[in-house]
């Protein structure tokens, strides 16, 4: 069974813990003023509230969530156009916690409510097999998340599909998160953790020019507790010595060259586009379209999707006092949002990152609210 | 949706594999996996699609990892020997 290989093997070792957390105060200390790095993945900020992690690194240090949850920054507008489709009969299949995600007035959950046919599926080959069970309706896979679950989205479009199967992808890239944040003239990030699961695709090389062009070192780390204090060590380690280098404490995992038949199949169906991301702003090579070759299968060119019906043109969440762009940008947290918690919940989530079990107000939410434990009785 | 689970490899038939995730035995597809996969491997799957054959041996380098950025801190040795003596310490005050 795998939990064997992990218990054999003990990531989540506390003697080690507490010696990767010495290691980091020692080195936060050597930088002798308050430093903050960012992780860029909402799976990472899943184990780091779940295992309070943040309660043992040192006051000097702030570790940040990033534009890290692909569900969270897909744009109103695009939840929009899969509303469209849901609304014209055809068969919307996606993943769990795109269901409850605004658009710019309507969730797919709304739609599902006043009968549109919305499916959640696990995976994008479920979404196949709906569409051979019901060969007489148009089923359309809304693709979201980063080029981890892109590259799934790919192999389908590579594999013979059914006649009625099509994609609408609102998929992001990694790297593009990174440079967002980067570019922020007031941005007091110096050092970042890359998402390990995206860079198995990638490849930790594809880091190299950020690292040496914004002067911030760069690790990519696991998702045990372990894994992503290493790579806290490491990287305020980097930090201190000042050394702008990327360093792959996820080995296990990743590798320099990364996935490159996955690689292939991603790039032969994507290309990287700029456009909008919820709360933050155009980001340049952002999002992943498929490639005009592909245009049978792409659901903005088979249908004619027209949105004005499902639209709000006016909506805007900084309006209803939402902060989640702040939020997802790294200058604000959870807990400074008036709405949190109160009037933005799960079950009626304001904002996007209350929306998806990667956005952070969600995470801290789950975790009791409070994952910087420092702050407990204080 | 994100999620990446390690698994082990029970069955393999052409594209598909059966995995067993901590007790949950569950269908993956191994078109995009990067290295040819047999049974008893370790895979990560990623929505449905193995992504990673897990090669044992880098799991133990990782381990070895984090021992090498302890001793490269300096951090490890006196800060065990500090527990050990914190628990020594506290065995002391019981009645």
């Amino acid at each position: 069974m795998a939990r064997d290989l992990f218990a054999e093997l003990k990531f989540r070792d506390p003697a080690r813990a507490r010696a990767l957390a010495e290691a980091i105060r020692r080195n936060v200390a050597a930088i002798g003023r308050p430093v903050s790095v960012m992780h860029v993945c909402g799976s990472h900020e899943q184990a780091i509230a779940r295992f309070g992690l943040r309660a043992v690194l040192p006051e000097g240090l702030q570790l940040i969530m990033g534009p890290g949850c692909p569900v969270c920054v897909t744009d109103g507008p695009e939840v929009d156009e899969a509303v469209a489709l849901a609304a014209q009969g055809v068969r919307v299949c996606t993943y769990g916690d795109m269901l409850r995600l605004p658009g710019t007035a309507r969730s797919l959950a709304d739609a599902k409510a006043d009968g549109g046919k919305v499916e959640v599926v696990y995976s994008v080959s479920q979404a196949v097999e709906l569409a051979e069970k019901h060969p007489g309706d148009e089923v359309v896979f809304l693709g979201s998340g980063f080029e981890t679950t892109a590259v799934a989205t790919a192999a389908i479009a590579l594999a013979p599909a059914p006649r009625n199967f099509s994609i609408l992808s609102v998929h992001k890239y990694v790297p593009a998160a990174m440079e967002v944040v980067a570019s922020i003239e007031t941005t007091n990030i110096e050092g970042y953790i890359a998402a390990g699961h995206a860079a198995i695709i990638t490849g930790f090389g594809i880091f190299e020019p950020f690292a040496a062009r914004t002067g911030c070192p760069v690790v990519v780390a696991g998702f045990e507790p372990l894994d992503i204090l290493a790579a806290i060590a490491k990287l305020t380690e980097l930090m201190r010595d000042e050394r702008p280098e990327v360093f792959n404490a996820y080995p296990r995992c990743v590798s320099r060259e990364g996935n490159l038949p996955a690689q292939q199949t991603l790039w032969k169906v994507f290309r990287p586009v700029t456009g909008k991301w919820r709360g933050i702003a155009e980001v340049k090579d952002g999002n992943l379209d498929l490639r005009p070759e592909w245009a049978a299968i792409d659901a903005r060119r088979r249908f004619a999707i027209d949105t004005a019906a499902v639209r709000d043109a006016d909506a805007e969440e900084e309006a209803k006092g939402c902060i989640c762009g702040s939020i997802m940008l790294g200058l604000a947290v959870p807990t400074d949002c008036p709405l949190y918690q109160r009037t933005c919940v799960p079950d009626s989530p304001v904002g996007a990152c209350m929306v998806s079990s990667e956005g952070q107000c969600r995470i801290w939410h789950t975790y009791g609210g409070t994952p910087d434990l420092r702050r407990v009785g204080t | 949706m994100c999620l990446g689970v390690p698994g082990k490899v029970l069955a393999i038939d052409g594209l598909n594999a059966t995995v067993d995730f901590f007790g949950v035995k569950k269908e993956l597809r191994l078109d995009i996996v990067d290295e040819p996969v047999k049974v008893g491997d370790y895979v990560l799957n990623h929505v449905g699609f193995a992504i990673r054959r897990i090669p044992p041996e880098e799991v133990k380098e990782t381990l070895a990892l984090f021992d090498q950025i302890l001793e490269i801190t300096g951090a490890k040795e006196d800060l065990m020997a500090a527990d050990v003596r914190g628990e020594i310490a506290a065995g002391k005050d019981k009645p």
